[in-house]
């Protein structure tokens, strides 16, 4: 049943327009993102979807400006909407600002959590779970060492994380690989944020792992009523978790819309050859997998025209390799760029 | 050719290229390395033609001329025709400095002693065969003196010991790191490759060698040298003293990357496509870590030429007459040096250029050692 | 033993412990137990699933089988298509050779499975070089056709591994494997390190060259998904211990063990409309150096018993060819994945 679109201007967090982001190296620049819109709102969560090296993490660390050397924004805006308490929204393009400023540091973290997929890289292994929650909620909410403790320990008992107390001052090596992406996200929520970036976050744990945890960002979503963009390659956990999925391919997106209609009408030709290629669980299905052709073309040597327009079955010949389409409007706000629908997005 | 094909046949340059030119070609961008490679082969070139190149040789005094200070080196000479380019310098004439009542050379600006190319002078036989009198510079009338670093205390050219001592010093780093580079694949590989008690006992081995503060130890080894053994034995003696403390390092870095190899998914690989224990080490490990070995070589020489200086400069280490920069610096050791003669300390300035270039080298092969790194 | 029932590997109360020791004085201080007494069979022809978290010992099995490993204990029957069949944990190098060219391994990792300072020819080339004795242009011939095997330009045999994408360096892995035409091959999670679309290619090609060849798979992998699309058979491994072994229909739709009814819940089903009742379960995978007692399995399941606690429950057959090791079997009705 496809979910009611109910998208209020109220209810807007984000707003990514035009996004590019380049690594210019010594063989070429890279456009890891190559103009890339998605909006995030309020008690939903956006599913960013694509292969490797499609720039969807890229695009995920730009919003904070995590992005690694030398890769930078080139253009585009990053409009993040602050709600107050008072109900009064204050508007900040993140893309502007720059990487170490005070504005930018003040929202990381406190309005904007951000999970990775490594907890055992993004953990300090020298500094207790309680050393690194409790610096969070000194440094944003300003409040003193014990307060600080009472918060983190309610914290790490909220994501599921046994014994709490115990757990808070024991150092992350101590923990399992489920444990400290619990304490990863308990750090990234301790502040309340609005918004909660998560990259890949159960792609280095099992899948009974990764069920613990989907559900549990499920529930915290439920309870505090983040907006969450979730960064994965997955399409099994994108159907579980998402409710709007951008599908990326080559630092573009192919597709944007409401996850139901991505799985049942896939309109752009790589989400249909995407889907096709998946190992289905049942046994209904063809026994063979349909593959797309080719691959993902390195980065230095984008085609001409459409990019997926080398591996596509559906190419119109003479206009693919020539023109790079826009996005055409699919109607409730869904969208595809592929020329294709173009006659659609006209009528 | 179009654009597009020549781009295809550069990319397919890449794909086929070995590790050697990938190598290469990350080192080529690496500019300072580059610029310190080109004097590092200069200075290798140095110590190979140094007959040639020095004006004159080490053991050449002329007595009226001790302490004489470098003399300025003019380009260009005026003549009836007009200015015309020919090296010269001016002659010495000594003075009596009325404090201290010392003598002292200032320039005489009357005499001006030409300088030419190719001028034969002191018969010498290059690179061990060529029999010759020529040399690359020197004075047109050998009776003439020419000081272009000055002179030291029994008036010989400080230029022309420079150039003799670069081969001693440059030649010392390459031969301890040799031997360093024997005694540590070959023990550092035992202790990676066959593990266990062997490598324990190793370890503990070059624990306590590391554990001895090096500079005693290098002089109570260097003191135990006969006296009465020849230049060449002496030599020899101290680049052994030096590896015997250099080969603990390579040895561990050599044990590390076979410790580390050995569980490579490609060494499996080999293992279960049926090849031999040896070709293993040989075809697919030794290639794999051969290039971060030259990189730390590199890194190594260095530490050898700085440890043979010091030594000299103790007097524990080689002794005149070998001519190297650490003995030519011990010379420069007094008080009287340091105020009158401070142009015996030319030399450090040669140390110093070839410590600092080998270290670039050795930075730019160490980033490039690993091609392949993700 | 001998190959007439179609048996290719028989493996025997398999175990591989790891000593693990500490401190300056390398004490003993007590053992992983990676894989715990597991005993299987290989049918010829067929692709044998093996499939369970990380931990769970299906690498390690897997490793021994090829005895890149030696078993602590245990053994491991092969029997070829003439003689006498073999226990391949009793043998040394030298006995083992032979039989390394008929059981091959495809690696995880297309990255550091090929020595990237070796053109392809090398690498593909060695084990025909150093097993059949194979130089130069006749060399050259055969990888040039088992490229072509793997879909990919026998003018490639002169690239070097960093000129290829993953997917082809896989290919390159298998026309490894398939250089010596094996019996067996163990694929070690073959596919997990690629792309969606370049891992449909890569599961494509390999069961074509399972149909071409006579093949036999061991297929180790997590994602059971994979899984169900290549394997003829499943066998399900927790903690050492293999837990439930059936045709791969039979375990999907009617599980027996309750850890495969909770795994096959959990796998994330690519459809929004089927948003899946995932049994979520309680706890981590326990240490393998310190499995709990009785069933391995009992702390987290939600239909333990007392007896669960104390007796560890042996594998045994419920019904024609699907052996599990719960010994609430017969009495729980469990989920597959249409309910």
């Amino acid at each position: 049943m496809p979910v009611e679109r109910q998208l209020s201007a109220e209810d807007l967090l984000l707003e990514v327009r035009d996004l590019h982001v380049h690594f210019p190296l010594d063989e070429g620049t890279v456009k890891a993102v190559a103009g890339v819109d998605f909006d995030v709102y309020r008690n939903r969560t956006l599913c960013v979807v694509g292969e490797s090296g499609c720039g969807k993490s890229v695009s995920a660390q730009s919003i904070l400006q995590l992005v690694d050397r030398p890769g930078r924004i080139v253009q585009g805006q990053i409009r993040f909407h602050r709600h107050d308490a008072d109900g009064s929204v204050t508007v900040t393009d993140l893309a502007a600002l720059r990487s170490s400023s005070r504005a930018l540091r003040a929202i990381r973290g406190r309005h904007i959590g951000m999970v990775f997929q490594e907890p055992n890289t993004s953990l300090s292994p020298i500094h207790t779970v309680g050393n690194q929650i409790s610096e969070v909620i000194r440094l944003h909410l300003g409040e003193d060492e014990e307060a600080a403790r009472r918060r983190g320990i309610e914290m790490l008992e909220r994501v599921g994380i046994a014994r709490p107390a115990q757990n808070y001052d024991a150092y992350t090596f101590e923990l399992s690989g489920g444990m400290r992406q619990r304490v990863m996200i308990a750090m990234a929520l301790v502040c309340s944020p609005a918004l909660l970036i998560a990259d890949e976050p159960t792609t280095a744990l099992d899948v009974t792992t990764q069920a613990q945890i989907m559900s549990l960002l499920q529930e915290l979503q439920a309870d505090f009523g983040m907006g969450v963009m979730l960064i994965t390659h997955d399409l099994g956990v994108v159907a579980e978790m998402a409710d709007d999925v951008v599908v990326m391919y080559l630092g573009q997106v192919a597709e944007y819309g409401d996850v139901d209609r991505i799985f049942h009408a896939p309109a752009h030709p790589y989400t249909k050859a995407l889907l096709r290629s998946i190992p289905n669980l049942d046994f209904d299905q063809d026994i063979r997998l349909d593959s797309i052709r080719g691959m993902v073309p390195d980065p230095f040597h984008r085609p001409a025209g459409c990019p997926f327009g080398p591996r596509c079955d559906e190419v119109i010949e003479g206009r693919c390799e020539a023109e790079n389409p826009p996005a055409f409007s699919l109607g409730e706000g869904g969208s595809v760029r592929c020329l294709h629908y173009e006659e659609v997005a006209l009528s | 050719m179009t654009a597009r094909a020549m781009e295809s046949d550069r990319q397919e340059a890449i794909n086929v290229a070995t590790q050697w030119q990938l190598m290469w070609w990350r080192f080529r961008k690496h500019r300072l390395a580059m610029t310190s490679l080109v004097i590092v082969i200069l200075i290798y070139l140095v110590a190979l033609l140094a007959e040639f190149l020095a004006p004159f040789t080490p053991d050449e005094f002329q007595a009226d001329y001790t302490y004489a200070p470098p003399q300025r080196l003019h380009l260009f000479l005026e003549t009836e025709n007009g200015l015309r380019f020919q090296p010269w310098v001016y002659g010495y004439k000594v003075e009596i400095e009325e404090e201290a009542l010392r003598r002292v050379f200032v320039p005489d600006e009357e005499v001006i002693h030409e300088i030419g190319f190719f001028v034969s002078g002191v018969p010498v036989t290059l690179l061990g065969f060529l029999e010759t009198d020529r040399h690359l510079v020197g004075p047109k009338d050998p009776e003439a003196p020419m000081f272009l670093f000055g002179a030291d205390k029994l008036g010989r050219d400080m230029l022309t010991r420079m150039i003799y001592g670069t081969r001693i010093s440059m030649s010392i780093g390459l031969v301890g790191v040799a031997l360093s580079l024997i005694l540590g694949i070959l023990l550092g590989g035992l202790s990676g490759f066959l593990g266990g008690q062997v490598d324990n006992i190793i370890q503990r081995v070059i624990e306590f060698i590391r554990s001895v503060p090096t500079i005693p130890l290098w002089m109570g080894l260097a003191a135990a040298l006969p006296t009465d053994w020849p230049p060449l034995r002496i030599y020899f003696g101290i680049t052994v003293i030096l590896s015997f403390i250099g080969w603990t390092e390579l040895a561990r870095v050599i044990r590390g990357r076979f410790l580390a190899l050995r569980t490579e998914d490609f060494v499996i690989a080999a293992h279960l496509d049926g090849v031999g224990q040896m070709r293993i080490i040989l075809h697919h490990m030794v290639p794999s870590f051969l290039s971060h070995i030259i990189a730390a070589l590199t890194l190594a020489i260095p530490n050898m030429i700085l440890a043979e200086t010091s030594l000299s400069f103790l007097g524990l280490g080689l002794r005149p007459p070998i001519v190297s920069w650490g003995v030519l610096l011990q010379e420069a050791q007094n008080i009287r040096t340091v105020a009158t003669a401070p142009w015996l300390f030319s030399t450090g300035g040669a140390v110093f250029i070839a410590i600092l270039a080998l270290n670039f080298v050795g930075d730019g092969l160490r980033d490039a050692a690993d091609p392949y790194a993700r | 033993m001998s190959s007439t029932n179609g048996t290719l590997l028989s493996v025997r109360n398999l175990s591989m412990f790891y000593p693990m020791r500490a401190g300056f004085l390398q004490g003993h201080r007590g053992e992983v137990r990676a894989v715990d007494d597991v005993s299987f069979d290989i049918q010829a022809g067929e692709t044998l699933g093996l499939v369970g978290e990380s931990g769970c010992g299906k690498t390690t099995t897997g490793r021994c089988i090829l005895r890149v490993v030696a078993p602590t204990a245990g053994e491991l029957w092969y029997h070829p298509r003439e003689g006498e069949s073999v226990d391949l944990a009793r043998l040394d190098t030298g006995g083992l050779l032979p039989w390394r060219q008929e059981i091959r391994m495809i690696f995880q990792d297309p990255f550091a499975s090929l020595n990237p300072r070796l053109p392809v020819l090398e690498i593909v080339g060695e084990c025909l070089k150093v097993n059949r004795g194979l130089r130069g242009s006749a060399l050259e011939e055969r990888v040039a056709e088992l490229l072509g095997m793997v879909g990919l330009r026998p003018e490639y045999m002169r690239r070097y591994p960093h000129a290829f994408s993953g997917g082809e360096r896989q290919r390159i892995g298998i026309a490894r494997a398939l250089a010596l035409n094996p019996r067996l091959v163990v694929a070690d999670e073959a596919v997990s390190a690629l792309d969606v679309s370049v891992r449909s290619q890569t599961l494509n090609l390999l069961q074509d060259l399972q149909n071409e060849m006579q093949l036999t798979y061991l297929f180790i992998s997590h994602d059971l998904s994979v899984i169900r699309y290549v394997c003829n058979r499943v066998a399900v491994m927790y903690v050492g211990k293999l837990v439930e072994l059936a045709d791969t229909r039979s375990l999907f739709l009617t599980p027996q063990h309750p850890y495969t009814e909770a795994l096959l819940s959990s796998v994330p089903k690519p459809d929004p409309r089927v948003r899946s009742q995932r049994i979520v379960l309680e706890g981590d995978v326990p240490d393998p150096s310190q499995p709990p007692s009785g069933c391995h399995f009992h702390p987290r399941c939600r239909y333990a018993v007392d007896r669960c606690a104390e007796e560890t429950p042996p594998l045994r057959e419920t019904a024609d060819g699907h052996h599990v090791a719960c010994h609430l079997a017969d009495e729980i009705e469990l989920v597959g994945i249409h309910g």
